[in-house]
């Protein structure tokens, strides 16, 4: 099957000429149009630009003019404006946006040579963690329970639908972003690798902010390797971004090469929490036991102030998103709801574009940011994030990486964690640090629980050290031989 | 600290969001429940600490202060709700 493929795989089969890639983007629409109507993972399928792209491509191979990703279909986020391809960060508001630019990130997949099939659903400008605040319907997860093949889990949030498509080989890769988890979580619950770069490895220009001092952009694959290859393109400094970084973006695929041999790896204690599900915890022995075997030393660390991250996280995110939010106020672009006076119109607008949880996060977002809160609440913040950030610099003083489980559980049900905001926000409790500091971490599948749903473990590392990443990464991917398929994908 | 309605109701205005007044109660419940689990943040002793304000470990760079993008209204106001020649078009604000 060709949806099966890596894309290292597919882009040496393509260069082999062993197939088009119209036949490889043709095979991923056929998987879209058979599997989308049920899992709901594209808000919007571009079936004839991504033949177009595809024929483009087909063109580049016979000349020889082949690049990093000539031919490869991949689906994108629809949180970066593409151009010409309606955007609608699954809010209401953006219902008829339809961008007249370009990301930087997808200008530079396309550059590439890549193919994109269409817009992957997501929770609503990018809050949450199962993608059910979508205003375009929930996303369903490609695998099942053993022994409830019944219940629809969700793909976890917020880049649900690209995770979903990618499992369920609806795509060979996709972007995403990731503000406290919303690729690593989204990535663990559907049996992915998925890339949040350091803070400044990927422009931020044309992605719909949601917060701008913690929005990652980064890639979904199936393979470690393959995540190097997205984020090879999808990285490097921007000057449209003032926050990007002009460091030199190094051969991501050569470090998945490396080995761990001598690396320091760290153990957080503060990670084991009580209540931790003891197959995660039985999961997390053996991928330190992996990487021992492969001759790296384990060490244990401690980073005091990782129980305040989430509590940090829901102050700033919130601040942040209430401020970027307000240019959606009905003039410009977007959908508006008329009103006798300016006002009126505004208010209006935004109650009717936004849903419960975007205004849930711009209430709070106001208040911690009005006269007499600031103090009490978001300077705090920022002060306890100083001492989060300090956490981990204190800890790759002694280690290379940090290793952890990406996620406190496998995927839940749709309708499971509805009641209480809180209980949702949980989801990031292992995830939301790297954010606040702004290192590189991935998430890849290590193992299944008793229900047969993927588990993901996280690796940290330094700022703008992705290679060891990547190099550890690839170790545990190698040791863990992952090779469980969801019940639900493309010949499947 | 406990929101009450009337603050709601402010800070609605202040975040130009339409709330109705059988919202109010509802969304004081759940903000307070939200703050009051932030509260732990109280906790942390940050005598000293420098905020932080981004994940950037890095100074910003300068550029020139120069027009680099622009001189296409048709396709900016392509978006518009509403438009009136080359400008957005709102409700009247001046009688």
């Amino acid at each position: 099957m060709l949806t099966d493929l890596t894309i290292a795989e597919a882009r040496e089969k393509l260069r082999a000429r062993e197939f088009s890639a119209v036949d490889l983007t043709m095979a991923h629409l056929h998987a879209i149009e058979t599997l989308n109507p049920r899992l709901n993972a594209f808000i919007t399928v571009s079936h004839s630009q991504a033949l177009d792209q595809a024929r483009a491509a087909d063109e580049a191979l016979a000349r020889g003019d082949a690049r990093a990703l000539t031919g490869i279909p991949l689906a994108i986020k629809d949180l970066f404006c593409t151009v010409g391809v309606r955007t609608t960060a699954a809010s209401e508001i953006l219902r008829p946006f339809v961008p007249p630019y370009e990301s930087t990130v997808t200008a530079q997949l396309l550059r590439d040579g890549a193919v994109f099939l269409g817009k992957t659903n997501l929770d609503e400008f990018a809050m949450g963690s199962s993608n059910m605040t979508s205003a375009y319907g929930p996303v369903e997860n490609p695998w099942k329970r053993l022994q409830d093949e019944d219940a629809v889990l969700v793909p976890g949030g917020s880049s649900g639908g690209s995770a979903a498509a990618v499992a369920a080989r609806m795509s060979m890769g996709a972007t995403g972003t990731d503000t406290g988890g919303s690729i690593r979580q989204p990535a663990s619950f559907c049996g992915l690798v998925g890339v949040k770069p350091s803070y400044g490895r990927c422009s931020r220009w044309g992605v719909v902010a949601f917060a701008s001092s913690l929005d990652h952009p980064g890639p979904f694959a199936r393979t470690v390797r393959d995540g190097a290859i997205l984020l090879g393109s999808m990285a490097g400094h921007d000057p449209k971004d003032s926050t990007s970084a002009d460091v030199p973006v190094p051969d991501y695929e050569a470090a998945c090469r490396r080995g761990v041999k001598g690396l320091r790896i760290g153990v957080p204690k503060e990670y084991r929490s009580d209540g931790m599900p003891a197959e995660i915890e039985a999961l997390w022995q053996k991928g330190l036991g992996w990487l021992r075997d492969a001759g790296a030393e384990i060490v244990d660390v401690s980073l005091p102030h990782t129980k305040y991250g989430l509590a940090t996280y829901y102050i700033v995110a919130p601040a942040e998103a209430s401020s970027n939010l307000a240019r959606y106020d009905g003039v410009r672009y977007g959908a508006r709801q008329d009103g006798a006076e300016l006002s009126d119109m505004y208010g209006n607008t935004r109650a009717a574009g936004f849903g419960a949880e975007v205004r849930r996060r711009i209430m709070i977002g106001t208040y911690v940011l009005s006269a007499g809160y600031y103090d009490a609440y978001y300077l705090r913040a920022q002060k306890v994030r100083a001492l989060i950030l300090r956490d981990f610099n204190d800890a790759f003083q002694q280690v290379d990486a940090l290793i952890t489980p990406t996620t406190p559980s496998a995927a839940f049900a749709q309708g499971e964690k509805m009641d209480d905001p809180i209980q949702m926000y949980l989801n990031d409790l292992f995830t939301v640090g790297a954010n606040l500091a702004g290192v590189p971490a991935i998430s890849i599948p290590a193992g299944l629980d008793a229900n047969g749903l993927p588990l993901g473990l996280q690796i940290i590392g330094k700022p703008f050290d992705e290679e060891t990443v990547f190099a550890v990464s690839a170790e545990m991917e190698r040791a863990a031989g992952f090779t469980a398929l969801p019940q639900l994908r493309a010949g499947g | 600290m406990s929101l009450d309605t009337a603050t709601i109701r402010r800070i609605a205005s202040l975040a130009r969001l339409t709330v109705t007044e059988d919202q109010l109660e509802p969304l004081a419940h759940e903000l307070n429940s939200i703050l009051g689990w932030i509260e732990q943040l109280n906790e942390v002793n940050v005598d000293g600490v420098e905020p932080l304000t981004g994940g950037a470990q890095m100074a910003m760079k300068m550029r020139d202060d120069v027009v680099t993008d622009g001189g296409y209204p048709e396709k900016i106001l392509a978006n518009a709700p509403d438009r009136a020649g080359q400008f957005f078009a709102v409700p009247k604000v001046v009688e």
